[in-house]
């Protein structure tokens, strides 16, 4: 006799049990500790940050640990409780200029005043594995330059401001958009498109950004300058009437110098490109930049034609947490759906068997 | 460092207030998908949380809930929306359609005609009825907004041309109140029929999508169609196996691996109270009929 | 009748400081084709978006005799009777077939969209209107279910024609109709316009560089050179005796080559 699959909620539960011993693994080994995580993989906390858009690093290491490892479930959870926090206020705008600097390069200057700091970057490694990764061999002391608060280190882009060659940097208190709290609205405006590819998927900016140089919606590109380093968040205080400071992130700010524009009144200047992402992530802030000027197709008259340059396209498809959870969701139970396709399936295959009866007996 | 704490029904009062506000305009508009600001949700986009979303705002201490999916209480989704909100707002469930004041559903209306009183909520995966034909945003509104829907019978049209019949058996488009052309959610098109008229009231919710919309108590709701080739609901050569029910939904259900099949009620609950009246379907056995919980994992 | 159908006054588009097309007035009579020429970048596709809604004006009216009798200026109409008027009064034939097709749709439907678009709902008579449209640009009824990507240029161009033509409209725009074909088919195609132009009686305004194509099918023409009219009047006359040394220049070298 047929009975019916019941048990559900005990399913659900032998589930999660399971999970539980697969994450934690065998028991004789010691269980990771948020500190490991957060101090030995800090760039995947710093992802799981800057994607879940909440800067907490303790609890983006729970969620990385919580996750196994998964870097979008672990995203996907410091969201769900970012959504749950109550608004306070605004901050202030971060000052990048103001940044305290741990690497700054830039392409476009051989020397730029600040001097060009390589910092903790792979760039220079050889790709080879390590055979001192497979212990926990003794590593030296960085060196430390002498903090020098003194030092100015202005934005690349500012020099190129002060001279005109770029486009203004407009200052402006109006508020930002923000996509968290209000739907939507197609065309977007850039804040609400920087908003969105601050928190998009790595790789599919990645993809998309290369896209770009590939010739599907060229920006001709330079880097003005890559800046990582700690900022102060500020916030006004009414009642004080002055800015307290709230404590500082880290972040990587990187602003591409691209392609110029003609004549007018104003003269042929450059266009920017701007990326800004929690924690130290270079190549997700040069593909923000090179996405946020390839969406800015309108601003100069340029034909968009390229999947960079969509801005419904990529705004609608950007989130890593809405992607995998609408690709996901396939494996839900689809099957009174799936009976109603059956079924008409089989009614058109009888109607043309009989028509193709009718065929063989009119012959 | 500090570790979360969460509101009832999850959602804080704020977001609360501003998804009432977006029914609200729903209810005022019917078949107008409304933009809201959806939130993040703890269970991913694509498991309705949409739906989630609505019920969350809706959801009194005094309500009773009902979560079905496929049209059952016990699949796993709808157990886990179903805890959720038994957890998150400690309300009282049901799995009896008449003593639910708020349902969510995923892909089915229950076959009870539901009553005054009660609000049933769907999980929407893509709420726009146009997006496979224009997937642009900015231009399907403009089509809502100035009802330039001949491109829905387009589709329609081919159909007919192609198959002999209109080849849409879910997600089948209705017009509200003869204005806006809408999507019934991924419910087969056996159940359109029930939402014409229906003294509960429906919700919509999309979360990813970031939608709501609503057929007030007793709207007007009619599927597309052409004159001579008009709507029809599929309809099953046999009554249920086990209950006997005839013109509900049923599943088709594969008992072993020479392709033999029995035909069930996809509403669970329906099944149970017609097989508690005495309903027998001929896959019962003869004496003593009893449901057997299976631990599935 | 004893008005225009449409009337252009003092039109002007630019693009920034680039002039798109200035100073342009002139009449369309009911009926009436009127065709105008100039080489690529005359401002004569210009012109044609801007009098068929397509492209906003930088300044001048241009208003169009409704049905009702009302002679309103288009920019004063609502965006939901402006696009009303586009799928039943008037009619836009693209060079390129594939911008005026839905290429994965069959031709029936292609045709059908107007149909039901403006209400009908009665699949065996939009069927039966379609067959007979297809029939009108010589596309054979058994062709009805096929898409367009299945057919050949001229073809396309005939569907296009069929499309547009279904409600009756009473003004097409067309931007060079055979500009894209082989000449062979050029013919036919033009032909079959020249046809139903007549029969409809409908008012058709047509941009082309191609002056046999202005001759054959239009009363009346407009010459253009960088953005302004330098010479109107009737097709025949302005063609075998062109008063302007550009359009002089444009007739002699039709002939030379």
């Amino acid at each position: 006799m047929y009975v019916a699959v019941k048990g559900g909620e005990a399913a659900i539960a032998n589930a999660h049990r399971l999970l539980a011993d697969r994450r934690r693994g065998d028991r004789d080994v010691p269980a990771l500790t948020l500190e490991q995580i957060t101090g030995q993989l800090a760039l995947a906390v710093d992802r799981v940050m800057a994607e879940g858009s909440l800067y907490d690093p303790d609890l983006a290491a729970m969620a990385v640990r919580q996750s196994r490892g998964d870097m979008i479930e672990a995203i996907f959870l410091l969201r769900a409780y970012r959504t749950t926090l109550a608004r306070f206020g605004n901050s202030r705008p971060i000052d990048t200029a103001k940044m305290r600097i741990e690497r700054r390069v830039s392409a476009t200057y051989k020397d730029i005043p600040g001097g060009q700091l390589l910092g903790p970057t792979f760039d220079y490694t050889h790709r080879l594995i390590d055979p001192a990764m497979a212990g926990d061999e003794p590593v030296d002391e960085p060196l430390r330059r002498a903090r020098e608060d003194e030092r100015r280190a202005p934005r690349v882009t500012d020099i190129l401001n002060d001279e005109g060659l770029i486009e203004r940097d407009v200052l402006s208190d109006e508020e930002p958009g923000d996509l968290t709290r209000d739907p939507t609205a197609f065309p977007a405006d850039r804040d609400v498109r920087l908003q969105a590819l601050a928190r998009g998927d790595e790789g599919f900016l990645l993809s998309l950004g290369y896209s770009t140089q590939r010739g599907y919606g060229r920006t001709h590109p330079f880097v003005g300058e890559i800046r990582i380093g700690l900022v102060d968040v500020e916030i006004d205080v009414p009642e004080l009437g002055f800015a307290v400071s709230l404590g500082q992130v880290r972040v990587t700010e990187c602003q591409m110098v691209s392609q110029f524009t003609g004549g007018g009144e104003e003269g042929a200047k450059f266009t920017r490109g701007y990326g800004l992402v929690f924690g130290q992530s270079e190549r997700k802030a040069m593909a923000m930049s090179l996405v946020d000027r390839a969406l800015r197709a309108d601003e100069f008259d340029e034909q968009r034609l390229a999947p960079a340059q969509d801005e419904e396209f990529v705004l609608a498809h950007c989130d890593n947490v809405q992607a995998t959870g609408f690709v996901e969701h396939l494996k839900l139970p689809h099957y009174v759906d799936f009976q109603a396709e059956l079924d008409l399936l089989r009614t058109l295959n009888t109607a043309k068997a009989k028509n193709d009866e009718m065929r063989e007996a009119a012959e | 460092m500090t570790l979360p704490e969460y509101n009832f029904a999850y959602l804080d009062e704020q977001t609360k207030r501003m998804i009432r506000r977006s029914i609200l305009k729903g209810i005022a508009i019917p078949g107008y998908q409304v933009p809201f600001a959806s939130r993040e949700m703890p269970m991913p986009y694509g498991w309705g949380t949409g739906g989630v979303q609505v019920t969350a705002a809706i959801l009194g201490p005094d309500d009773v809930l009902k979560v079905i999916d496929q049209g059952a209480d016990d699949t796993t989704n709808a157990v886990s929306i179903r805890a959720f909100f038994a957890k998150t707002a400690n309300v009282a469930t049901t799995t009896k359609t008449a003593d639910a004041t708020v349902i969510q559903t995923r892909h089915r209306i229950p076959e009870a005609p539901l009553s005054a009183g009660q609000v049933i909520v769907y999980q929407v995966p893509i709420p726009e009825p146009l997006r496979f034909l224009e997937p642009r945003e900015t231009e399907t509104r403009v089509i809502h907004g100035l009802e330039e829907y001949g491109l829905i019978h387009v589709k329609l049209y081919e159909d007919i041309a192609q198959h002999g019949h209109i080849a849409t058996t879910y997600a089948y488009p209705v017009k509200v109140e003869d204005r806006y052309v809408m999507d019934p959610s991924p419910i087969p098109k056996f159940d359109n029929p029930k939402m014409n008229g229906s003294p509960a009231l429906q919700l919509f919710g999309a979360g990813r999508e970031k939608r709501i919309y609503a057929l007030p108590p007793f709207t007007h709701v009619v599927s597309l169609d052409f004159e001579d080739h008009p709507f029809e609901v599929q309809k099953f050569k046999q009554p249920c196996a086990l209950c006997n029910a005839t013109g509900v939904y049923l599943d088709e259900v594969v008992t072993d691996d020479r392709g033999s099949r029995m035909y069930v009620c996809s509403d669970t609950d329906h099944c149970e109270t017609r097989r508690e009246e005495g309903h027998r379907g001929p896959g019962l056995p003869i004496s003593g009929a009893q449901t057997v919980k299976e631990d599935a994992a | 009748m004893t008005s225009p159908i449409l009337s252009v006054r003092d039109l002007e588009r630019r693009y920034g400081d680039f002039i798109g097309c200035t100073d342009i007035s002139f009449d369309v009579w009911p009926g009436e084709v009127v065709a105008i020429v100039g080489e690529s970048g005359s401002g004569k596709t210009t012109l044609l978006n801007c009098i068929s809604g397509r492209l906003d004006r930088s300044s001048g009216s241009i208003r169009y005799n409704m049905r009702d009798g009302r002679f309103p200026d288009l920019a004063d109409l609502s965006e939901a009777e402006r696009r009303f008027l586009m799928r039943t009064d008037w009619g836009f034939v693209h060079q390129n077939p594939a911008d005026g097709l839905r290429m994965r749709v069959s031709a029936g439907a292609n045709v059908g969209e107007r149909l039901m678009a403006i209400g009908d709902r009665h699949y065996g008579e939009i069927r039966h209107t379609a067959t007979e449209w297809l029939g009108r640009v010589e596309i054979a009824g058994d062709r009805i279910d096929d898409k367009p990507v299945a057919f050949s240029g001229g073809m396309r161009q005939r569907l296009q024609i069929a499309r547009n033509l279904v409600t009756r409209p009473r003004l097409i725009f067309m931007d060079e109709p055979t500009g894209g074909l082989d000449v062979s088919v050029q013919a036919r195609v033009l032909d079959l316009l020249r046809g139903l132009v007549s029969d409809l009686g409908l008012a058709v305004v047509i941009v082309t560089h191609d002056l046999a194509v202005a001759r054959l099918l239009s009363q009346r023409m407009i010459v253009m050179k960088s953005g302004r009219i330098v010479e109107t009047g009737l097709t025949d006359r302005v063609l075998d005796d062109p008063h302007h040394p550009y359009t002089q220049l444009l007739v002699a070298s039709i002939l030379e080559s």
